[in-house]
This record gives C-alpha cells, structure tokens and sequence, in this order.
C-alpha cells in the first residue's frame, strides 16, 4: 500500500509541475505580439536587447502570470481550509459570498479615496478586502448555525453575493464617470494591470498564509473526522477554528483586492486535487491546491485573454466555465454516496 | 495496583451549559476495571461520558484524572490519557481504515502528524485486535456501519489511552460480534490496565462484562454496584419503566407481557419442555395456564411472566396432591391440554395423572 501511494503522489505532484511549467512559459511566449521561447529567455536572462519585448515580459506579461500563479493558488488553498472547516466539499470563497463581501469592501474604499483625491497603495485595498471577507465569514457563520446542512450554507453564501454585488453596483453607479470602467473592469475580475509591487506585496501575504495553513495539516486531518474526536485527539478547537477562518479569508482578501472576485476556483481546484491524488489528507492536498489553483489560473488566465483576442474576457467567465461543471459533478457524486 | 485511581469524580453535574441533565455523580475507576453505565433513552449516559471524556465542561462537580483536574489539563495533554470511542456516525471523504485508525496516533506524532513505522506499527496491532486487518486499504465510507465502528475501536485503541470511553460500543454489532467486542475490551482492561467507561443498552451483557455497573436514570446517577448488587428484577424493572412484559435479572431474559384472561390452554411444563409453548401461546394472544412447575426449573422464570395462572410447587419437594387436584380443576375449564415433557420423574410424578387428561378435555 505504502508503495502504490508513494508513487500516485510522487506522479501527481510531478504532473502538477510540468504542467504549471508549461502554463508559466504559454503565458509568457502567447498574446498580442507572440513572442517565441528563445526571445522570452532572452529577456528573461537579461540577454536580449529588444526594448518592446523587454517591456512586454517584464511589465506586463510576467507580473501577470506571476498574479494568475500566486493568486489562484491562494485562492485554492483558501478554499480547502472552507470546506475543512465547514466541512462541506462545496464550499469555497466564492460560493459562499466571501469574495464578494471583499469586494464591496474594496470598491466602497477605492470610491471613498478617489473622490478624496486619495490614491490607495494596495496593501490598504487589502486591508479593505480582509475586512470585507471577515464580515461575509461571519454572517455565514450566523447562517450555517450549528446545522451542518450543504444546502443552507450554500444558499446563504449565494444570497450573501448576490447583496454584496448589488450594493458594489450600486456604488459603482455614485462613482466618478472617469473611474467607472477602471473600477467595472476589476469588479469582473481580472489578472490584467498588476505591477510588480503588487506582486511582492500578494507574495508577502500569500506565502505566509500558505505556510500557515500547511503548518496546520495535523489539526486539519483530525478535524476531518470531527469535531469530537479532534476534540479527543488533542485538538484546542477554538483558536484552531479561528486559525482556519482568518487565512482563509485573508487568502481570498487577498486574490479580490488584486484581481476582483474568481469563482470557482476554491471549490473545483481542492476537489480536482483530492481525485488525483486519491485522498484528503491535507498535507498532500494543500501544497497540490497551490499548484494546481495557480496552473488553472494561469491556463484559464490564457484563454481569457486570448480566446478573442484583442477582446478580453473577465476571468470568471472561464474559471465557471471549467469550474462549475466541477461543483455540479461533486453534488452529484455526494448525491449517489447518500442515495 | 489497588491503591491507584485511573478516574474519579465527585459531585459531578453534567450538561450542556448551564443545563443540567444528570447530576449526583459519584464514580472511581481503578485500571484494569470495566465500568458500564445503564439507563434508559435519554438519560443522559452519553452527556456523561461526553463530560468525563473532556467534550464537555462539567456543569460543576470535579473529575479528577490520575490525580489531576481534567478541566484544568490541556487537550494535548488530555489527549494522551483519556481516548473514546462516540456513537456519532462520522463521514469522511477518501480515506482508507488505515488512515482513519492512524489517526489515533494524533497525540504522539510531530508538527506535521506524520506516522512513524512504529506508529503504523501500533495501528496495525490495533487493527488485528479489533478484526478489522483486512479492511486497512478499504474506503472508510464503503464499508458496514459494525465494521466502521470496530475501526473506530481500533483507532481509540491506537491512541493508547489509560481510560478507554465507550458509547454504545455494540451498536450496529451482530451478536458474535458484540461478544467478540466486549471480551475484546474485557482483556484489553486486564492486559494493558487500562480503565474502561462505557454505556450499552444490552443489559444482559453489561451484567457479564462489568465489573461495576452504574444506573443512571430521571437526571440522577442512581445505584453504582457490582452487577449482583444491581441487576435484580425489581430494581431493573423500575430502572427502565418497564411496562409492556419483565426482564429477568437473574438470567438476562427479557419476555413480552403474558396475556390476561381466562386460560384457555393449560401446559404441562417442566425442565424447559413448557418454554417455547408458552412463547407460542402468547405470541398467538391466546390466555393460558401452566403447571405443576417447581420453583426451581427453568420453566418457572417464563411461566411466572408469561401465564394467566400458575401451579407451583416449592423447590425440591415432590409434586404434591393438593397442587395436582389444582391444576386438574384448572383443566377442567381449559379447551385444550397440552403436555411437554416426554417422561416424569420422581419429583413430578403426579403430573402424569394431568398428561392423562390431554386426550379428552373438559368440553
């Protein structure tokens, strides 16, 4: 047995590093003005003298995949420690309104700074967004009561996003004419205009947080078996519980002040991930949710901006298009273990 | 060894809160021993193992833990002394009986809670003791709810625990395996001196695997004994409201109500014969008598539960005249007679005068 897993988990994480690689190096090469793989190492190894081409991998095109890696494996692992904590394959960021809640915290800021003629620095909007995300956390916390119920949480996580994207409408609707599309473009969701500054300062909170959270594998598994037992186990269930809350939302605070709310992410990634690799254990799921989110980032990031290229599209739309068929296949799978 | 406690509690209330749902409890558990608590629904037995398991605060009262207050031990720490087994199914997502019993190592391993070969060693040991080897590489959730909860075992064994609790361990057990089960914790006890606290509902096995059974009942810890002291017919009888038939303490039976009324059957019992026919009888709702019936023969505990009337004799004495006429008085107004014991003896000769009655009945 020992054997047989070794190698499933030894061929996943493999599999799992070709392919963020060959994403990584697509979202490089690919775009308008295609660049070939020599040219990008050129740049990269600070070997090539093509200006344009050093401005478009440098400032645009690396920060972006960069973005699409970090984020979307953030994203991810915030997923995992919601449905551990919920205990609810289907929870996730987006599912349950927390994304959204940090984005109306975040559009309320950036209105309220711009028409004050203040330029918010970005860790500021992360700040807004953790605080946002905190709030939605909390009221689904009221919601799912102590009834474990799927249905309940879900449906109070959507109605949660669905409030929070209204009142973001409506304050869309107040702001200043000149920010509206700037502002209407991120509330869609975007990997597009992150500079490298905003990358060290997601780096800063992601890595942490995904550290933190892969610290905390043991009382995760445990808690997989609930409550009592992990209470049995050793487990100190309280500030455990608030652990799992807090990264989670800062995590996904995090991907909404940079990159507006991405469905689906948090929920299809971790369960993809529990498929390939044939287990829960959160050791194994929370570094493959990592890389798996980012590389389904960046692959789904790559169609959005080049499917009808020179049209982009949000990156929601695709991450739902390849994520929600995923949630619709774990309802189901849930559905027949129960029938 | 006699001198040590594994676990006592004095004036203990346990609840949820500051709701009290049984209080008044008084226990000592020394290693080695079995404690089963009794009662009926809702008496609160599991809100008392869930408190003395650490799940629950006590609501007041002291549970004292090797000498230490459990309220004031740190989960960790508690972890290593105290493991349970709860009768809360559990639902878990691709993990194999393996992984759930390793989890019992929880307490022993590193910051990231990977097993050692000594740790899987451990769980494999625990998985044989329990009969659950086989299903090591088996999806937790493909497997039958008896199986799960003898992997839950193992996993409460893993966790090497001086105090073992046990709620509702035989539920969803077949009968050898129930068996198997309690002889399973009953050597575990002995063996590794472990203090065991557990519930059943099957009261006929509680008598004969505790060394000390409490009763618990009507939000109050009721009699704490040895099974002799506790299970006496009357007293169980009242434990559990029993209305609808009796339980026989002695034996661990328990038999349906008899049917009131005139008798229109009369058995002629003995040495067992008469059991299964008064069973019968009362299954077909049919009023019956029994008799001559000594008050030592096996018959006697189910005919006294279950016949309209009864013909006795005293222990050992021979069937006397007196009962004899009695009972042929008592044909007389029967429809039917049936006799049970293929051949009499010594002591029941005269109930062959009443076998002679079989073949013409009083109508």
């Amino acid at each position: 047995m020992g054997k047989k897993r070794l190698i499933r988990r030894v061929a996943g994480f493999s599999l799992l590093a070709v392919l963020s690689a060959v994403f990584l190096v697509l979202g490089l090469v690919c775009g308008s003005g295609n660049l070939t793989v020599r040219e990008v190492l050129a740049v990269l190894t600070g070997q090539s003298g093509d200006i344009i081409a050093i401005r478009i991998v440098w400032d645009i095109r690396l920060p972006r995949v960069l973005a699409a890696l970090i984020l979307g494996g953030g994203l991810s692992v915030s997923g995992y420690l919601l449905q551990s904590f919920f205990g609810n394959p289907i929870a996730g960021p987006f599912v349950l309104g927390i994304s959204s809640g940090a984005k109306l915290a975040v559009a309320v800021a950036m209105i309220f700074s711009l028409q004050s003629g203040i330029m918010l620095r970005s860790a500021a909007l992360v700040g807004a967004s953790f605080a946002g995300s905190l709030v939605s956390t909390g009221l689904i916390l009221l919601l799912s009561g102590k009834v474990r119920s799927m249905a309940r949480l879900i449906i109070g996580g959507v109605m949660i996003g669905y409030i929070c994207s209204a009142l973001t409408e409506i304050a869309v609707a107040f702001a200043d004419d000149a920010n509206i599309v700037n502002l209407h473009n991120w509330s869609m969701g975007s990997f597009s205009g992150i500079n490298r500054q905003d990358i060290a300062i997601m780096t800063a909170v992601t890595a942490p947080a995904c550290a933190l959270a892969f610290l905390m594998s043991k009382p995760i598994s445990a808690y997989q078996l609930g409550e009592s037992y992990a209470r049995n186990m050793g487990v100190s269930l309280k500030p455990f519980r608030v652990a799992l809350i807090l990264l989670s939302s800062l995590l996904s605070a995090c991907v909404t002040a940079f990159a507006g709310p991405v469905s689906f992410v948090g929920v299809a990634v971790p369960h993809l991930m529990r498929t390939l690799f044939g287990t829960c254990a959160p050791i194994i799921i929370i570094p493959a949710s990592f890389i798996g989110g980012g590389t389904f980032c960046m692959a789904c990031d790559l169609l959005a901006r080049s499917l009808f290229s020179p049209m982009e599209l949000s990156i929601s739309t695709v991450t739902a298009l390849f994520g929600a068929p995923v949630v619709v296949w774990v309802m189901l799978r849930k559905q027949s273990e129960r029938g | 060894m006699s001198g040590t406690i594994a676990l006592s509690a004095a004036k203990l209330s346990a609840g949820y809160g500051q709701k009290v749902v049984v209080s008044g409890i008084e226990l000592t558990v020394r290693p080695g021993e079995v404690l089963t608590l009794i009662g009926p629904n809702g008496a609160g037995k599991s809100t008392v193992l869930k408190t003395i398991a650490a799940q629950l605060s006590p609501v007041s009262g002291t549970i004292w833990v090797n000498g230490t207050d459990l309220c004031k031990m740190k989960p960790d720490q508690a972890a290593r002394h105290i493991s349970a087994l709860f009768t809360q199914q559990i639902r878990t997502d691709r993990m194999t009986c393996a992984d759930v019993a390793g989890t019992g190592r929880y307490p022993y391993t590193g910051r990231l809670g990977i097993l050692s070969a000594q740790d899987r060693e451990i769980v494999t040991q625990a998985m044989a003791l329990t009969g659950v080897s086989d299903l090591a590489d088996r999806d937790f959730s493909c497997i039958s709810d008896g199986q799960r909860q003898c992997v839950m075992l193992a996993r409460a064994i893993a966790q090497q625990p001086e105090i073992l609790i046990l709620d509702e361990p035989a539920t969803f057990l077949d009968i050898s395996r129930k068996l198997m089960l309690l002889t399973l914790v009953r050597s575990l006890a002995r063996q590794r001196n472990i203090a065991v606290i557990q519930s059943l509902h099957e009261i006929d096995l509680a008598q004969k695997f505790s060394d000390r059974v409490l009763c618990v009942s009507g939000g109050q810890a009721q009699r704490c004994g040895t099974p002799e002291e506790v299970f006496q017919s009357s007293y169980i009888t009242d434990l559990y409201g029993i209305t609808d038939g009796s339980y026989d303490a002695l034996l661990g039976t328990a038999e349906a109500a008899g049917v009131k009324g005139e008798p229109e059957v009369f058995v002629i019992g003995g040495g067992g014969s008469g059991i299964p026919v008064y069973r019968q009888l009362q299954r077909q709702g049919i009023p019956f008598a029994a008799g001559v019936i000594h008050e030592n023969d096996i018959d006697f505990p189910v005919a006294s539960a279950l016949a309209a009337v009864l013909v006795t004799e005293k222990a050992f004495e021979p069937v006397s005249a007196e009962a004899v006429s009695r009972a042929k008085e008592i044909i007389r107004t029967c429809k039917r007679v049936i006799c049970c014991p293929e051949s009499f003896g010594t002591m029941n000769q005269r109930c062959a005068e009443l076998a002679e009655m079989v073949n013409y009945p009083a109508r």
